[in-house]
C-alpha cells in the first residue's frame, strides 16, 4: 500500500509560557511536523530517522491516526484516511514499549486484535487461532504460545508485538523505535528479522528511529528529519554520500563527519593555512552547484538521483567561507600530503586504523580519520599529512548550512 | 573473623527490631494472647482477677446468646452489601473522574471531603436527613412524601430502614478512600495499553473489561480485603446514628457486642467479651483466607 503524506503539519499548543523569549506573550504554537510531503512506495521499508523532538514519533502517529494532523492529508493508495480513526485505517503499530497485555498469554495477546471485530466480519475461532499461529510462525515465536510477557527476553516481547501488528493483516505496518529497548547484539539480530518480515509479507513499513546505523542498515529508503522539518530523503548509501546540509552530513554516519572551517579562494579551498582541493580536478564531484535544488523537501521519492549522477553545470564556486565536511574514511596518509595535522593517536581497530589528531580549524577537539591497515603511521613524528578523497569531501554554506 | 562478623550482624539486625518487637510485643502481642486466655477462663473477674473454671462454656454462652446472634447478622448483612457496591460505585466514580480533563482536580477534592469529616459529625447529617418526629420529617421523607410515599421512620422504626441507613452511611463513609486509591491505579496504567487497543479497535467496554480491570485488579483486591476488614470491625458508625443502646434498637454489631460486654449498662462480663472477639477474628481470618485464595486466580501482578 501506496502511503501519500500531502503538505503534513502537526502544531501543539504551547503550555509553557516561560519557553518563549520574546516580543509575544502569547503562548505560541510549537510545530512538530513541518509541511511534509512524500510519497512512500509500496511494499518499502522506510525509516524516520532524526534526533530526540525532531518530530519523527509524531509523524508516525499522524499516519496511525493516533493524532490528528492540523493540516495536510494522508492517502493509502487512492484512501483519503486523513479524518479515518486508527482502527478503521488498517494499521498495525508496534510501540516502542512493545505494551504487551502483561495479563495476557502470548497467544490471547496475538489474538487479542482479531477478538476486537463483530458482526459479519468476526471470525470463527478456528480461523483465529489458525491466524494467530501463522502470525507467531513468521516471527518464529510459536513455541511461546502459552508464556506470559514477563516471561520472554526482550527480544522475544518485541516479536509478539509484530506479531500482534500484523495478525488482523494491515495495509502499513508502523514501528516506533523498535530496537531502542534491545541491547546491541540483539539489536543487530532484531534489526536483521524486520528486514526479512517486512520481505517476506511485503507490506510497506515506516520504523521510527534516533539511530543512523539501524536506520542506514535496513531502509530501502530513509527520511532525516529535524526540528520538524525534513532535510533529506533518499536511499541510504545516496543520503549518506550526498547529504544536503550540513545536519545531515554530521547525523549520518560512524564514526562522525569531521568538520572544518574553511575558505573558498580562487577556486581552491583552504583549510587553515592549507590549499588542500582545487576545484578543477574535482570540479564535478564537489564544487557542483546545487543551490538551484529547493532545500531538500522531499520531491518524489528519489529526490537526489539525478544531481548524484548529473555532473554537468559545474560553476566555479564564488570566494566566500564555508563549512567543510570530511567523512572519516577521506583521509588519506600521503607524506605530501596538502592537509597537515597534529598527530595525537593512533587506534588500531583490527580491520582498519584510527588516526586521531588535531587541527586548528577543525570544529571538533579531535579529528579521527580511518584508514586501512596495509598504511604504517610512524607515531614518533608530531604530524601527520593527509590527502583527501573529493568525493567524500562536501562543502556547505557558513550561514544556510545548505550544501554547495 | 567472618563468623565473629556474622554473629555480630546477626544482633545488630535484631537490635533494629526490638523498638518495634516491643511494642507490638507489649500492645498488641500480649494482649491477644492474653484475650485468647480470657475467653476460655468462666466468669473472669476484672477486680478480684478470679475465675471459677476453663473451658468452653464462653463460647457456649456466646454463640447462643440472641443479641450476638442478632449482632452477627447484622454485622454479615453490613458486609455484604456494603463492600461489593462501595467498590463498585468508587470504581464507576473513578473511570469517570479519570476520563474528565478540566476540573479534576476539583472534583477529586470532593469526592474525598468525606474521608477527612469527623464520623460523629457526618453520623449526625445522615440521622438529621433521615429522621422522622412526629412533627418533622428529614428531608429524605419529605422527598418520599413528595412522590407520594408515605413518611418512613428509618432512625427508630423497621430493621430494613434502619439497615438501609447504615448501608448507605457506610458506603458514603469508605468511598473516598476507595475513590483515592483507584484513581491513582487508573492513573498509573501506562497510556501505550490504551493506543494500542484502540489502534485495534477495541470497544470501550472490551478495553475496561480486558485491560483496565485487570490492570487495577491488585488494587481492587486490596480495596475488598481491606472493605471486608472494615466491615467487619464497624461500631462508631453505628453508634453514631443509633446510639450507644444498640442492642434495644437492633442494630447491634459484633464489635459492638464485645464493647457492651465490657463496659456496657449489661456489661462486666470480659470472658464473654472474649470469646466474642475471637469469634470475630476467625470469621475475619476465614474470609480474608477466602479472598486470597479467590484472587490468586483473578489478581494480576
Amino acid at each position: 500500500m501506496e502511503i501519500r503524506l500531502e503538505h503534513l503539519t502537526k502544531k501543539f499548543p504551547n503550555r509553557d509560557r516561560k519557553r518563549i523569549r520574546g516580543a509575544s506573550s502569547i503562548p505560541q504554537d510549537v510545530t512538530a511536523v513541518n509541511d511534509f510531503t512524500f510519497t512512500i512506495p509500496d511494499g518499502k521499508l522506510i525509516g524516520l530517522l532524526g534526533p530526540s523532538g525532531c518530530g519523527k514519533s509524531t509523524t508516525l502517529n499522524l499516519i496511525s491516526g493516533l493524532l490528528e494532523p492540523t493540516d495536510g492529508r494522508i492517502f493509502f493508495g487512492d484512501d483519503d484516511v486523513t479524518e479515518l480513526p486508527p482502527e478503521k485505517r488498517g494499521i498495525g503499530l508496534v510501540f516502542q514499549n512493545y505494551a504487551l497485555y502483561p495479563h495476557l498469554t502470548v497467544r490471547q495477546n496475538i489474538l487479542f486484535p482479531l477478538e476486537n471485530r463483530k458482526g459479519k466480519d468476526r471470525l470463527s475461532k478456528e480461523q483465529m487461532l489458525a491466524m494467530a499461529d501463522e502470525a507467531a510462525r513468521l516471527v518464529q515465536i510459536d513455541k511461546l504460545m502459552e508464556r506470559r510477557p514477563g516471561e520472554l527476553s526482550g527480544g522475544q516481547q518485541q516479536r509478539v508485538a509484530i506479531a500482534r501488528a500484523l495478525v488482523k493483516q494491515p495495509r502499513v505496518l508502523l514501528l516506533d523505535e523498535p530496537l531502542s529497548n534491545l541491547d546491541a547484539r540483539l539489536r543487530l539480530q532484531t534489526r536483521d528479522e524486520i528486514r526479512r518480515i517486512q520481505r517476506e509479507t511485503g507490506i510497506t513499513t515506516v520504523f521510527v528511529t534516533h539511530d543512523q546505523d539501524e536506520a542506514m542498515s535496513i531502509s530501502d529508503l530513509i527520511v532525516v528529519m529535524k526540528e520538524g522539518v525534513v532535510q533529506q530523503i533518499g536511499k541510504p548509501q545516496e543520503v549518506y554520500d550526498s547529504p544536503a546540509n550540513l545536519f545531515v552530513a554530521k547525523f549520518l554516519g560512524t564514526p562522525p563527519i569531521n568538520v572544518f572551517e574553511g575558505r573558498v579562494r580562487g577556486g581552491k579551498l583552504y583549510i587553515g593555512e592549507d590549499a588542500v582541493l582545487e576545484h578543477r580536478r574535482n570540479a564535478q564531484r564537489f564544487l557542483h552547484r546545487r543551490c538551484d535544488l529547493p532545500p531538500m523537501r522531499s520531491e518524489g521519492a528519489f529526490p537526489h538521483a539525478d544531481s548524484v549522477s548529473a555532473g554537468e553545470g559545474t560553476a566555479v564556486l564564488p570566494d566566500c567561507d564555508v563549512w567543510v565536511g570530511i567523512r572519516p574514511e577521506g583521509f588519506l596518509l600521503r607524506e605530501d600530503g596538502p592537509l597537515c595535522c597534529d598527530l595525537n593517536g593512533v587506534e588500531v581497530m583490527g580491520r582498519d586504523i584510527s588516526v586521531l589528531s588535531r587541527n586548528k580549524a577543525s570544529v571538533n577537539p579531535v579529528v579521527r580519520s580511518i584508514i586501512g591497515t596495509e598504511n604504517k603511521v610512524d607515531t614518533s613524528a608530531g604530524t601527520v599529512r593527509f590527502a583527501l578523497r573529493p568525493e567524500k569531501v562536501f562543502l556547505f554554506d557558513r550561514d544556510s548550512e545548505e550544501r554547495l | 573473623m567472618n563468623m565473629a562478623r556474622g554473629r555480630f550482624d546477626k544482633v545488630k539486625g535484631w537490635l533494629y527490631l526490638l523498638p518495634a518487637i516491643l511494642f507490638l510485643g507489649a500492645f498488641l502481642v500480649y494482649p491477644l494472647i492474653d484475650v485468647f486466655i480470657y475467653s476460655f477462663e468462666e466468669g473472669y473477674n476484672f477486680t478480684s482477677q478470679t475465675y471459677f473454671g476453663t473451658g468452653l462454656y464462653n463460647y457456649s454462652y456466646v454463640l447462643h446468646d440472641p443479641y450476638f446472634l442478632q449482632a452477627v447478622i447484622n454485622t454479615f448483612i453490613l458486609v455484604v452489601i456494603t463492600v461489593p457496591v462501595s467498590t463498585g460505585i468508587a470504581l464507576l466514580i473513578s473511570v469517570a473522574l479519570h476520563s474528565v480533563k478540566r476540573f479534576r482536580n476539583f472534583l477529586q477534592t470532593v469526592y474525598f471531603l468525606p474521608y477527612v469529616t469527623n464520623t460523629l459529625a457526618v453520623g449526625l447529617v445522615f440521622m438529621i436527613l433521615f429522621k422522622k418526629t412526629p412533627y418533622s420529617d428529614g428531608l429524605i421523607n419529605q422527598l418520599i412524601n413528595l412522590f407520594g410515599g408515605t413518611s418512613v421512620d428509618f432512625i427508630d422504626g423497621p430493621y430494613w430502614a434502619k439497615m438501609f441507613v447504615l448501608c448507605t452511611y457506610t458506603i458514603w463513609v469508605v468511598m473516598p478512600f476507595k475513590i483515592l486509591i483507584l484513581t491513582g491505579a487508573l492513573a498509573s496504567v501506562n497510556e501505550d495499553y490504551y493506543k494500542a487497543a484502540r489502534v485495534d479497535g477495541t470497544s470501550k467496554f472490551r478495553i475496561f473489561r480486558k485491560i483496565t480491570l485487570p490492570m487495577i485488579s491488585p488494587m481492587i483486591f486490596y480495596l475488598v480485603i481491606t472493605g471486608f476488614i472494615g466491615a467487619f470491625k464497624a461500631y462508631s458508625d453505628v453508634v453514631a446514628l443509633f446510639g450507644t443502646d444498640l442492642n434495644a434498637a437492633g442494630m447491634n454489631t459484633i464489635v459492638g457486642y464485645v464493647y457492651d460486654m465490657l463496659y456496657g449498662d449489661s456489661g462486666g462480663y470480659p470472658s464473654y467479651a472474649s470469646a466474642a472477639a475471637i469469634i470475630l477474628f476467625v470469621i475475619i481470618l476465614t474470609i480474608t483466607c477466602i479472598n486470597l485464595m479467590v484472587s490468586r486466580k483473578n489478581v494480576h501482578y
